[in-house]
């Protein structure tokens, strides 16, 4: 649906013009799953993998030669394989729960790619592509699932903040991060640094958000909002949570909101590095909405079938991230098939490490739920720790008899 | 007329909000994914079919959202029930309840009633990540204006979601997440029963040699334990608080004053706790009669760990039993 037709009587239109407002039907054919993402969609290669020019990104994507291109898509392939095995995984009840992302690695991996090591990214739960991006070993983030730990990875030396799961609360946290690279005098020019800031369509309706849209604003921080509107907040499509497509809402905060094919990894790339340039020369947030599919469950606990029809799924399955590059370099002849196939046993292998990884992690000693809860040592803490222990002690030592 | 359903916790709800929603046309339900999904534990599965999506509603995303429009919605003459998905995503709407859901019948000295449910499933046990266990219950028992239910059974659980519908006051209903669908704690219901009430302590089980004093998903515990301990020659008291706020005590101190004894058990943290109030008031009103100091068998005073120690965290049996003996040996 072209956007002209979003507008919205103004003040002083008369009844007609209120009449002919978007009637539901409308409002939902301009967000639901099935279109094709509106007239304002920025996309560089088409689910055919065709080159699509664009005067305003192309020079963003300008280095990106066929090298790149196949780089970009090893990473999508590996990353898709390694949330294929962990999903395998949680079926076989190695993991506790997973948060798949099938479908999301062109978003994810396109806007990850963008970032400079000194940026710093701030992620919701789903975000393994982007961890990856940030050199963040998966291997280290899969104790999260398997319920070994909150966290896992040194978020300073990869600029990858821990994951968030409380829905929005890292929104006002990254936008404090950014308000403090802004205060440190870290932007002005190309050399300046931002944040990224993940989260989903469902997540816009937080007032945490709203507010981080508000911080952002007022103080200019060097931030982009990446919304991955991939469709669904678990059984609630992207119309419970709007009227209005997503980026559309930047304006009503006074900054620039896009929207992406969120399945298109080149624009995700193009796209996301046009807005950090924005925030790296001190102009303030810009809002990115990927529109993008949920391809699997929401989590492993969750039942699609209970909510989607399958048609959606089998549209989307047409637009799939990876194999649009794919045809792309084939197309172009940017790579052999040898190529492919040497990327899908790197997948496997990389799988395989996951797996045996996940196999043989060790199980935290119980002393550990009582390290680092403060700062300092606290008394009463201690003493609970000591006697937990001993009490422990007292089953070991029955046992021996 | 008798209809007699042997039913889970879960299913007991379900029943609960659909009998309540049969009754009272103002009677509406909300929160995220509670329509088609029927929640992401399935407890209100099926009602949105029938009653429609304009009596139960699948709401935006945001729960300052759903408690704050409860509230307007119940100025407005309607008994909203709202569910938070799991205890650690309450917090968005903690504002909310205590500044608004709690305050407004007493800011305007009675002349509005704020008639709204929050369910919450609540406690630990389920393997997941973090604030999908927690037990933030006391938070809100500390806040005046509030009523604070935990139900631990079936029957509770069908017949106390009534009860707190029908009240005029907010009611925040948590619900041991863990024992939903547990088949093993199926009860049989008369579901067509005249009600009986909910809000008040209730003796589970009769014993001599201490008391032991739960809610909510400790409850299985405490009876666990007391099964236990009866092997050994040990005879304990079981008593489900049944409603955290306000407390009632009245069983409880009878109870010490036959036994001696008390151990209060809780999946929360300790500190600043219903088990810290528990043990101050029976010390203040049993003094005379306690043989030994009230004991707790509570989760630890940290952040709920990774789910792989979880069964380190929460109270179990063997914890309640040494608890027991510790204040045998007095
Ligand atoms: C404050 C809060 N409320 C509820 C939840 C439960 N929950 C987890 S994910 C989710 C849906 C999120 O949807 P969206 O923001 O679109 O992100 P997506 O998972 O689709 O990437 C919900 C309701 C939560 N984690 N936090």
């Amino acid at each position: 649906m072209p956007s002209e037709q979003w507008t919205h009587p103004e003040p002083g239109d008369g009844p007609a013009a209120i009449a002919a407002q978007p009637s539901p039907e409308q409002v939902i054919a301009g967000l639901r799953a099935t279109s094709e993402g509106g007239a304002e969609l920025t996309q560089l290669l088409t689910p055919e993998g065709q080159r699509v020019p664009s005067t305003q990104f192309d020079p963003y994507v300008a280095d990106v030669d066929d090298e790149t291109l196949r780089n970009l898509y090893r990473d999508m392939v590996l990353v898709r394989r390694a949330d294929r095995e962990a999903n395998a995984m949680q079926r076989q009840g190695q993991l506790g729960i997973w948060v798949p992302l099938l479908g999301q690695e062109a978003a994810q991996v396109g806007s990850g790619r963008a970032l400079q090591p000194r940026d710093m990214a701030f992620p919701s739960y789903r975000e393994h592509g982007v961890a990856y991006t940030r050199g963040v070993d998966l291997r280290d983030l899969i104790g999260i699932f398997r319920c070994t730990d909150h966290s896992g990875w040194d978020y300073k030396a990869h600029g990858f903040h821990p994951y968030t799961i409380v829905i929005g609360n890292q929104v006002l946290n990254a936008t404090g991060y950014a308000m403090g690279q802004k205060f440190e005098g870290k932007v002005g020019d190309d050399d300046g640094e931002a944040t990224i800031c993940y989260f989903g369509d469902g997540a816009t309706s937080q007032g945490d958000v709203h507010e981080g849209f508000v911080w952002g604003a007022v103080y200019d921080a060097p931030l982009v909002f990446f919304c991955q509107n991939n469709q669904w907040a678990i059984s609630e499509p992207t119309e419970r949570q709007s009227r209005l497509p997503l980026y559309q809402r930047a304006r009503g905060y006074g900054f620039p909101g896009i929207r992406v094919d969120g399945n298109d990894v080149l624009a995700c790339l193009a796209v996301t590095r046009w807005a950090l340039e924005q925030c790296r020369h001190g102009n303030g947030p810009v809002l990115i909405e990927a529109f993008t599919y949920r391809m699997d469950a929401h989590t492993t606990t969750d039942d699609p079938t209970r909510y989607r029809l399958s048609d959606e799924l089998e549209e989307w399955k047409l637009k799939d991230p990876i194999e649009r590059v794919r045809a792309h370099l084939v197309r172009g002849g940017g790579a052999e098939p040898e190529f492919f196939d040497q990327v899908q046993a790197e997948a496997d292998e990389f799988a395989a490490q996951l797996r045996e990884h996940t196999f043989t992690m060790p199980e935290p000693p119980p002393e550990r739920i009582f390290s680092n809860v403060y700062a300092e040592s606290s008394p009463l803490l201690e003493q609970q720790r000591a006697e937990y222990l001993s009490y422990l002690d007292g089953f070991a030592t029955a046992g021996e008899h | 007329m008798m209809e007699l359903q042997k039913l889970t916790i879960g299913k007991a709800i379900n029943l609960g909000l659909r009998r309540a929603m049969e009754e009272d046309p103002k009677v509406l339900i909300m929160g995220e994914d509670i329509g088609k999904l029927g929640g992401v534990f399935r407890i209100t599965d099926g009602l949105q079919k029938d009653f429609g999506e304009q009596r139960v509603l699948d709401t935006p995303l945001a729960e300052s959202g759903i408690i704050g429009t409860a509230v307007g919605l119940a100025v407005r003459g309607f008994r909203p029930v709202c569910e938070i998905q799991f205890e650690g995503f309450i917090f968005p709407g903690f504002d909310q309840i205590s500044s608004q859901l709690a305050k407004l019948h007493y800011r305007t000295q009675g002349k509005i009633k704020m008639p709204v449910v929050i369910r919450v499933p609540f406690g630990g046990g389920i393997g997941a990540v973090e604030h999908h266990s927690e037990s933030p219950e006391s938070l809100f028992a500390h806040i005046a204006g509030l009523k604070v239910m935990a139900i631990s059974n079936a029957a509770d659980a069908y017949w106390g979601i009534q009860e707190a519908i029908r009240s005029d006051d907010p009611v925040l209903f948590f619900e041991p997440k863990k024992l939903y669908h547990s088949g093993a704690l199926k009860m049989e219901i008369d579901t067509e029963a005249t009600p009986s009430r909910v809000a008040a302590s209730q003796l589970v089980r009769e014993g001599t040699t201490a008391t032991v004093v739960a809610y909510g998903p400790s409850v299985k515990v405490a009876l666990d334990a007391a099964a236990a301990a009866e092997e050994e020659g040990k005879s304990l008291e079981v008593i489900d608080l049944r409603t955290l706020s306000p407390l009632d005590l009245g069983p409880v101190f009878e109870s010490v004053r036959k036994t001696g004894r008390l151990i209060a058990v809780s999946e929360a943290p300790s500190e600043s706790s219903l088990t810290s109030e528990i043990a101050a008031r029976v010390q203040q009103e049993c003094f005379y009669s306690l043989e030994a100091p009230v004991l707790r068998v509570t989760g630890f005073d940290t952040p709920y760990p990774p789910a792989k120690l979880e069964e380190h965290y929460l109270p179990d049996l063997d914890r309640v039993l040494h608890a027991v003996d510790r204040s045998l040996s007095w």
